[in-house]
């Protein structure tokens, strides 16, 4: 049987409606993601783990993982 | 992670809360959660506020999240779209300019001091107790009755969220979280 092959999630943010309040900043614990300049969260895929733990504090539920190719 | 001084600034919050209760006069504090905010995406046009140093967030965050008094769902879309955000920014504007209003009328003379809160901009509450006399203009006493209504009615509006939603969702909506991220982007595109 063929192996299938899946690409690593990570969080990927909804950057219009992200609110850039920082919870997900505050949650991450390989400080992957950041506010960038009071505007939207923005993720670092190559420190991501793809953990969720940003997707679920995140209180506009802009974050989701997805693959991701890097 | 190691917790640092400003992780700890939801006590300021719940203190300011508790102080209102006993004297009126101490909503004035408030108005440091009104400028530090504005200065700081002004000045660096960062919301480092919303982001570190806001304690209205972080008592959310412990009561919805280490207290689990939250349902933990999503937030429905209507609430999260601009038109709401921007809507609600409006109206509160709109709230807070008619409680400056009557502020004036009593520094003017023209109306009587209110020793009540007004919650959800409908509910007059009495308070009478926070209010020890003469000591200052009335007309400052009613503006800290005004603001303190403010204050309450978003906590109020916010643990309302909170336990529906998930802890911060009354960051999604919050006035100043909506007007400092305005300024950034404004400030950041030039």
């Amino acid at each position: 049987m063929e192996k299938i092959k899946r690409k690593p999630r990570k969080a990927h943010v909804a950057e219009n409606d992200c609110v850039a309040c920082g919870c997900c900043a505050k949650v991450c614990p390989m400080q992957a993601i950041s506010v960038y300049k009071g505007v939207k969260a923005v993720v670092d895929w190559k420190k991501c783990v793809g953990c969720g733990k940003c997707a679920k504090e995140c209180p506009a539920s802009v974050i989701e993982l997805r693959e991701i190719e890097l | 992670m190691k917790k640092k001084w400003y992780d700890y600034l939801w006590l300021l919050s719940l203190t300011y809360l508790i102080l209102g209760f006993f004297n009126i006069l101490f909503a004035w504090l408030g108005l440091l959660c009104f400028f530090i905010p504005l200065i700081i995406a002004f000045v660096y046009g960062t919301k480092s506020y919303c982001n570190r140093y806001c304690g209205r967030g972080q008592l959310f965050s412990l009561l919805g999240g280490r207290f689990g008094l939250s349902r933990r769902h999503d937030i429905p879309q209507w609430m999260k779209s601009k038109a709401f955000r921007y809507g609600f920014l409006i109206f509160f504007c709109v709230m807070f300019l008619q409680m400056l209003w009557n502020t004036y009328l009593v520094f003017a003379g023209t109306a009587d001091l209110q020793q009540a809160v007004t919650l959800l901009w409908t509910f007059k509450l009495p308070w009478h107790w926070a209010y020890l006399g003469n000591a200052v203009n009335p007309g400052a006493a009613q503006f800290a009755f005004g603001f303190y209504s403010v204050m309450l009615t978003s906590t109020v509006l916010g643990l309302i969220t909170m336990v529906l939603f998930k802890p911060r969702s009354w960051c999604v909506y919050c006035p100043m979280g909506t007007v400092t991220q305005l300024i950034c982007k404004v400030k950041n595109k030039e």
